[in-house]
């Protein structure tokens, strides 16, 4: 299999500066990494035409992310791109974890059927980029792509953000309503408002190396402690696709970094773990990690999304996954306002749900962390004494934490969300993302509920129809007689019965046991959509 | 659940709590930490109430 080939991305003089009529768009997208990418995409999906700039002209260089949730799949399926990074990636779901040479757990991540993603994909960064690339090439009246276009600064006002862009052929200022700062972890526009990204460093340094060799290792996480191959540090397997494994190793807070990334000095500790194999280094890279967030995403017009708003460990893949969460939250709102159908204050919800998305996020990858490099004294004797006790008792297994991989996060708690009518104990209580189930549509053909879900808001009726007419931008989705069909019995057991109002990102605002026209209107005004005939 | 803090041994306490110091017998401090780490971690998951656990933190954090 040959390496991956890291086309460059043709430059095209900006029509600014090439005498051609300066763009006007609603949405100005920096940075053209998974979460600028995706955002630009989510918006054209609503019919929002964005100008989506980037320093570079060439996709993730090394393989970076490589894990993608099942809700990043939901996500990305959305977006019209999960169908090539399910059949380009490696699914996985089974973890081992060993202590020395010995299995001591084990975890199956989505022992449940009915779903269209499985619970993980191990794709390389760069495909998903790539992919995503290629999407946003579908839109061509409304994604205007340019790479080797550098944010060099901004200033903003109530009506929009001006900011000022260089090219080999110059500098030019665009104006946007709304800027999308996705200018990743070391955020130029982060600096520039002069935003404080408080949070923790960690001392410990890992490396970091992808490795292309004909191996036949299973497609699992395999996760030591204490490896004989690697005495007293912690070391991660991965399989990727084109033969790619990823292999991190711990090396301990004093290892000399520029030292670690040496070909002669990571040949060695590759060929312990693989043995015999002929192997070759594809990416090596040694880093040390943080975690840290902005203490608000919003700033009047100017929007924080992915690694500029927040970053965490790679353990527990949340740094990417987070953020196409940012992006599914955002996107339908930002493109409400745009469209007037929604005030701007809708916009401090995507703050209140993101951050407590994000803070979920850091204080998994923190505890993952500490678990793994724990400091000398009390906190060793019980990381040690929980590694002890897991080669025994089945209690302490729960307690072993190599990294808690990313989940949906539930928004049980916003302020979106309408009070539950349902009566129903089933899990989809308000704020959850929507489970995913097989249906069939009324003509017989096989489906995904998900699929039927998301974009704009649906009225989801199980069992019976809601009895008169929607407001407007809701649309109808019925489960039963005269409708889809529950072709396993799993949406009836996933959600029960009644009706469920759901958001455009695919979470439950409001459920209720008997269809009220009124609740309706007032649910989806407390969803942020203007109503004009309130009653 | 409140923290139980009247004694609530099954047995009059002075052969089990010679028993907790015999258990340490012969074991250097390093020996000793590891131990009471895994005993910690065996009592706390057979208290299993977390309100109760953390009660019990609390009253340990404080040395008097
Ligand atoms: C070793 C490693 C392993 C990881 N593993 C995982 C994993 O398994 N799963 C997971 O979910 N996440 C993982 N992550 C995290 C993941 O890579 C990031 O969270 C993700 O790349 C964030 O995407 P982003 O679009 O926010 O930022 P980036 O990918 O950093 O993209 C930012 C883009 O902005 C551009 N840019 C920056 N400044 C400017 C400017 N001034 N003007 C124009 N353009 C600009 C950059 O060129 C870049 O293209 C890993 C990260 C690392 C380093």
């Amino acid at each position: 299999m040959a390496p991956y080939d890291y086309a460059p991305i043709e430059y095209v003089t900006p029509p600014e500066l090439s005498g051609g009529t300066p763009k006007e768009a609603p949405v100005l997208i920096v940075g053209a990494g998974p979460i600028g990418l995706a955002a630009a995409v989510d918006l054209a999906l609503s019919g929002v035409a964005t100008v989506l700039v980037d320093d570079n002209n060439v996709v993730s260089v090394g393989s970076r992310a490589i894990c993608w949730a099942k809700r990043s799949l939901e996500i990305l399926d959305r977006l019209g791109v999960a169908d090539r990074m399910l059949a380009k990636g490696v699914t996985w779901k089974l973890g081992r974890i060993y202590r020395r040479a010995r299995e001591i757990y084990q975890f199956d991540l989505l022992p449940e059927e009915g779903h269209k993603f499985p619970a993980f994909i191990n794709l390389q960064q760069y495909y998903m980029e790539q992919y995503l690339i290629e999407r946003c090439r579908d839109f061509p009246g409304l994604i205007d792509l340019r790479f080797k276009n550098r944010l060099v600064g901004l200033s903003q006002d109530e009506t929009g953000v001006t900011a000022e862009l260089e090219t080999e052929d110059g500098r030019y200022q665009l104006k946007a309503a709304y800027l999308l700062a996705c200018d990743g972890a070391r955020s130029l526009i982060r600096q520039q408002l002069g935003l404080e990204f408080g949070g923790t460093v960690f001392e410990e340094r890992f490396l970091i190396a992808d490795v292309v060799m004909d191996a036949d290792f299973p497609s699992e996480r395999w996760f030591w402690f204490n490896p004989d191959f690697h005495p007293g540090q912690s070391a991660l397997l991965h399989k990727q696709p084109d033969n790619i494994y990823r292999i991190d190793l711990q090396l301990g807070p004093d290892a000399d970094a520029e030292a670690e990334r040496q070909p002669e000095k990571v040949i060695p500790r590759i060929e312990k773990i693989v043995g015999e194999r002929p192997f070759k280094l594809d990416w090596v890279s040694v880093y040390s990690f943080q975690c840290r967030r902005l203490e608000k995403f919003v700033h009047d017009r100017v929007i924080f999304a992915g690694d500029s708003a927040h970053i965490v460990s790679p353990f527990g893949a949340r740094g990417g996954n987070g953020g196409l969460h940012d992006v599914d939250n955002l996107c339908w709102k930002l493109a409400a306002i745009v469209k007037q159908e929604a005030g701007p204050d809708l916009l401090a919800s995507y703050d209140e749900e993101r951050i407590h998305g994000a803070d979920e996020n850091i204080r998994n990858s923190s505890w993952s962390t500490r678990f793994m490099s724990p400091e000398p004294g009390a906190e060793t004797w019980f990381r040690d004494a929980t590694l002890d006790l897991a080669e025994r008792f089945g209690f302490a297994r729960r307690l072993v934490n190599p990294g808690r991989l990313s989940v949906p996060c539930s928004l049980s708690d916003s302020a979106l969300n309408s009070a539950d009518q349902s009566g129903l104990a089933t899990p989809m209580v308000p704020g959850s993302p929507c489970a995913d189930a097989p249906i069939a549509s009324p003509q017989g053909a096989e489906g995904w509920l998900l699929n039927q879900l998301g974009g704009r808001f649906v009225l989801l009726s199980l069992g019976q129809a809601w009895p008169g007419a929607l407001p407007a931008g809701v649309e109808p989705l019925l489960i039963g007689e005269g409708g889809w069909q529950d072709t396993g019995g799993f949406v009836a057991a996933r959600y029960g019965n009644g009706h469920y109002l759901i958001r455009p990102d695919q979470h439950i605002a409001a459920r209720w046991q008997e269809a009220d026209a009124d609740a309706l209107r007032a649910a989806l005004q407390k969803a942020g959509i203007r109503q004009t005939e309130m009653v | 659940m409140a923290l139980n803090t009247e004694f609530n041994f099954s047995e009059q306490p002075d052969q089990l709590y010679n028993d907790l110091i015999a258990l340490h017998e012969g074991l250097d401090e390093a020996q000793s930490a590891a131990l009471n780490a895994r005993l910690i971690l065996l009592l706390m998951n057979q208290i299993g109430d977390a309100q109760t656990i953390r009660a019990a933190f609390a009253a340990a954090r404080q040395p008097s």
